[in-house]
């Protein structure tokens, strides 16, 4: 039958169209487009407050994406936070006295971990640590060190990236 | 009330006792009815007496409140739904509005039964399905669309439909309802010649006498939740009952009133003042 | 069922109709297994409740898009946070505009049609033809279209998300000169697959099942004449559309 014929067509494709919609959706516009990673190599860094960061966070250099946070862990001994980034295998030239901070995206939006280069000839290898890193700031801490006026920000370590208050964003 | 016997060979459908009531209604009232194999059996009636819901009750449609019916010795109410479906391949309906399914084209509507309960070769669908259409003298309108059919050939599309395993027994639901002659002769004439060839049973139900006189070999008169009169067409026709002398010879006045029941009309008018 | 609203309890009247869409549900599901030898039946349904109304779906997807893009880039410009637009159109999509406007409109397209198609197959007798047959209409008339609207749904939601996102891009992006860049990377930084894509996915899903379940319902059990199917088919959007967004509440409220 013909028209039955062409009814299954019809079927196939509207499936075919529905599936590429959807496929879309999920790889394009969701933080699967950020999965696009082939071979990366690890890097630790320690913070004494990671705030709101999350797994899968992106890792930036300069606004730019280069890999994403592959775990957070408390070290019991140190009592720090111990975060693992995983870095694009073709971001391989990282002086290793570059710094990491915990930044957040906008003012309200979600926090990501960014790399400030530092000067050093040596490069990072797969497994090194960020010696120098700068916690999340923390609003309340913020606020609470504005009232009070003044003292050391607390709980950072003296970082490249000098003044935390105006967190870079992504916004071009 | 008698029981149904398996070994009647002359019955193919025995109804023993049926009493039915639709919401307040009683349509059945105690009926006892034989279908004798071979012949074409006429139910008639005036409309409302539940011709087509005895019907029902045959095909298993619709169970009964009360009595029994044997279709070729199996007890409808001992049938589960399997039972009754393989029972149903057996009997062809003819629905007073044809029923045909409207995506289908004529040749389709004819395979359909075909095709849902085997998986036959196209080959052997057309070898079935032709002859049946053939017969209806429809081969030509195969590939028409019922939307493209006029009543009388869709009517006889769904006669073919109806053929197309071979039943037993064929059931016609008011097949004479708005045919012009010309159809109306053709639907006699397929009527006979289908139950004389295929060897089939047939129930006719109608209420178009000068029609039913030319096919029934016999008719039941459905009156009143009772069958009122039964025997051979001539025999009726010449009965002397209240009920065969309305119906057949056709008077506005008898058991069937004129007057839907009604306040007394002085009163309705005004004339006569009713005692609160 | 009569055709026209009977007197008497209203909440009685509205248990009786729940009850017995529940038990309709019932029995098409033990219905499915014998409906699947009805493949093709099916595959046709998907074609008519599905791609028949891609039409109403691209069009309304494009102008909830655009809609959506020009009224939250003026909202967040009043917080300097136009960047996000992407985000919250992505978001506000995927969690209920998309599931919900697809399932209203489909109720609107394609549950009318199945209302009025079964409530006619009553009518002409169709459906005691095919028991006659020995053809269960559950299984070759009910289930097919049921299967089909929980296929077909979350596809055209996906196809329906889809176009809404390229409408407000168009507006946000080509039109009131957002950054390409900052649109995508702030959706793609803030939408999740499984919580917000798959879920509007299962919820579509869900929704698809409610239309189909009572377009259906209403349809097989019209009464079989004109006015009863007029009925039925007013009956099939108002209760559907209810259904679809109270359940919604309960899904939401429950799953999230």
């Amino acid at each position: 039958m013909t028209q039955r014929r062409s009814h299954q067509i019809g079927t196939g494709l509207f499936i075919l169209l529905g599936f590429a919609a959807l496929a879309y959706l999920a790889t394009q516009t969701t933080s699967l487009a950020n999965y696009r990673q082939g071979p990366t190599y690890a890097l630790k860094a320690r913070f004494t407050n990671v705030g709101q960061l999350k797994l899968r966070a992106p890792v930036k250099i300069a606004g730019v994406r280069i890999g994403s946070v592959s775990g957070i862990q408390l070290e019991p001994d140190r009592l720090e936070a111990l975060v693992t980034l995983a870095i694009d295998n073709s971001y391989n030239q990282l002086p290793d006295d570059s710094a990491a901070a915990v930044f957040t995206s906008g003012l309200l939006g979600d926090q990501y971990v960014a790399l400030k280069p530092g000067g050093s000839p040596e490069m990072f290898k797969d497994g090194d640590e960020i010696i120098l890193t700068q916690s999340s700031m923390q609003l309340e801490e913020l606020i609470g060190k504005y009232l009070v006026g003044g003292g050391d920000a607390p709980g950072s370590k003296p970082a490249a990236a000098a003044k935390p208050a105006t967190p870079e964003s992504e916004t071009h | 009330m008698s029981e149904v016997s398996t070994s009647s060979p002359d019955a193919l459908v025995r109804i023993r006792g049926l009493r039915t009531r639709l919401g307040a209604k009683v349509i059945f009232d105690g009926v006892d009815l034989d279908i004798p194999r071979g012949r074409v059996t006429a139910v008639m009636g005036p409309s409302g007496t539940g011709k087509t819901t005895l019907l029902r009750h045959i095909t298993g449609q619709l169970v009964p409140d009360a009595g029994e019916i044997a279709v070729d010795g199996h007890d409808l109410a001992r049938l589960d739904r399997n039972g009754l479906f393989e029972l149903r391949e057996r009997i062809g309906y003819l629905f007073q509005n044809s029923a045909l399914l409207t995506d289908f084209s004529v040749f389709e509507n004819v395979a359909f039964p075909l095709r849902q309960h085997a998986r036959l070769p196209e080959e052997l669908i057309r070898n079935i399905v032709l002859p049946k259409l053939q017969a209806v003298g429809l081969r030509g309108a195969a590939d028409l669309m019922p939307a493209e059919l006029s009543g009388g050939m869709a009517r006889r599309v769904a006669l073919a439909r109806a053929i197309v395993r071979d039943p037993m027994l064929l059931i016609y639901d008011e097949p004479f309802v708005g045919l012009d002659p010309i159809a109306l002769n053709q639907v006699l004439k397929l009527i006979r010649v289908l139950n004389h060839t295929l060897g089939l049973t047939s129930i006719v139900v109608a209420h178009e006498l000068s029609a039913v006189r030319r096919v029934a070999d016999h008719i039941y008169l459905l009156a009143d939740g009772r069958i009122a009169a039964h025997g051979m067409p001539d025999e009726l026709v010449r009965g002397d009952t209240d009920w065969t002398r309305q119906f057949f010879g056709g008077e506005a006045d008898g058991p069937v009133p004129f007057h839907y029941p009604a306040r007394d009309y002085a009163v309705d008018l005004g004339f006569v003042q009713v005692k609160a | 069922m009569s055709d026209k609203p009977a007197r008497g309890s209203l909440i009685g009247d509205g248990l009786a109709q729940i009850g017995a869409l529940g038990l309709f549900l019932l029995q098409i599901l033990a219905a499915v297994p014998r409906s699947l030898r009805y493949f093709t039946e099916t595959v046709r349904q998907i074609f008519f409740v599905g791609a028949m109304s891609l039409v109403i779906i691209v069009t309304c997807g494009l102008f909830i898009g655009l809609v959506l893009g020009l009224q939250l880039y003026d909202v967040l410009s009043r917080f300097g946070s136009t960047a996000s637009v992407g985000t919250v159109v992505a978001i506000a999509l995927y969690r209920e505009l998309g599931p919900v406007v697809t399932a209203l409109l489909f109720a609107g397209r394609a549950g009318t049609s199945i209302t009025a198609e079964i409530g006619l197959m009553r009518a002409t007798d169709q459906l005691a033809a095919m028991e006659m047959m020995a053809v269960d209409p559950l299984a070759y008339v009910v289930a097919p279209r049921f299967l089909a609207g929980i296929i077909a749904m979350p596809l055209l939601a996906s196809v329906f998300n889809a176009m809404a996102i390229l409408g407000s891009h168009m507006v946000a992006v080509s039109w009131l000169g957002l950054d390409n860049g900052t649109f995508w990377s702030n959706m793609t930084g803030a939408v999740d697959v499984w919580t917000d894509v798959m879920n509007g996915v299962w919820k579509s899903a869900v929704f698809g099942a409610i239309v189909t379940l009572v377009a259906t319902f209403q349809g097989y059990s019209t009464a079989p004449t004109s006015e009863g199917v007029a009925y039925a088919t007013t009956r099939t959007v108002v209760y559907s559309s209810i259904l679809t967004l109270a359940i919604d509440f309960l899904m939401t409220a429950f799953l999230m």
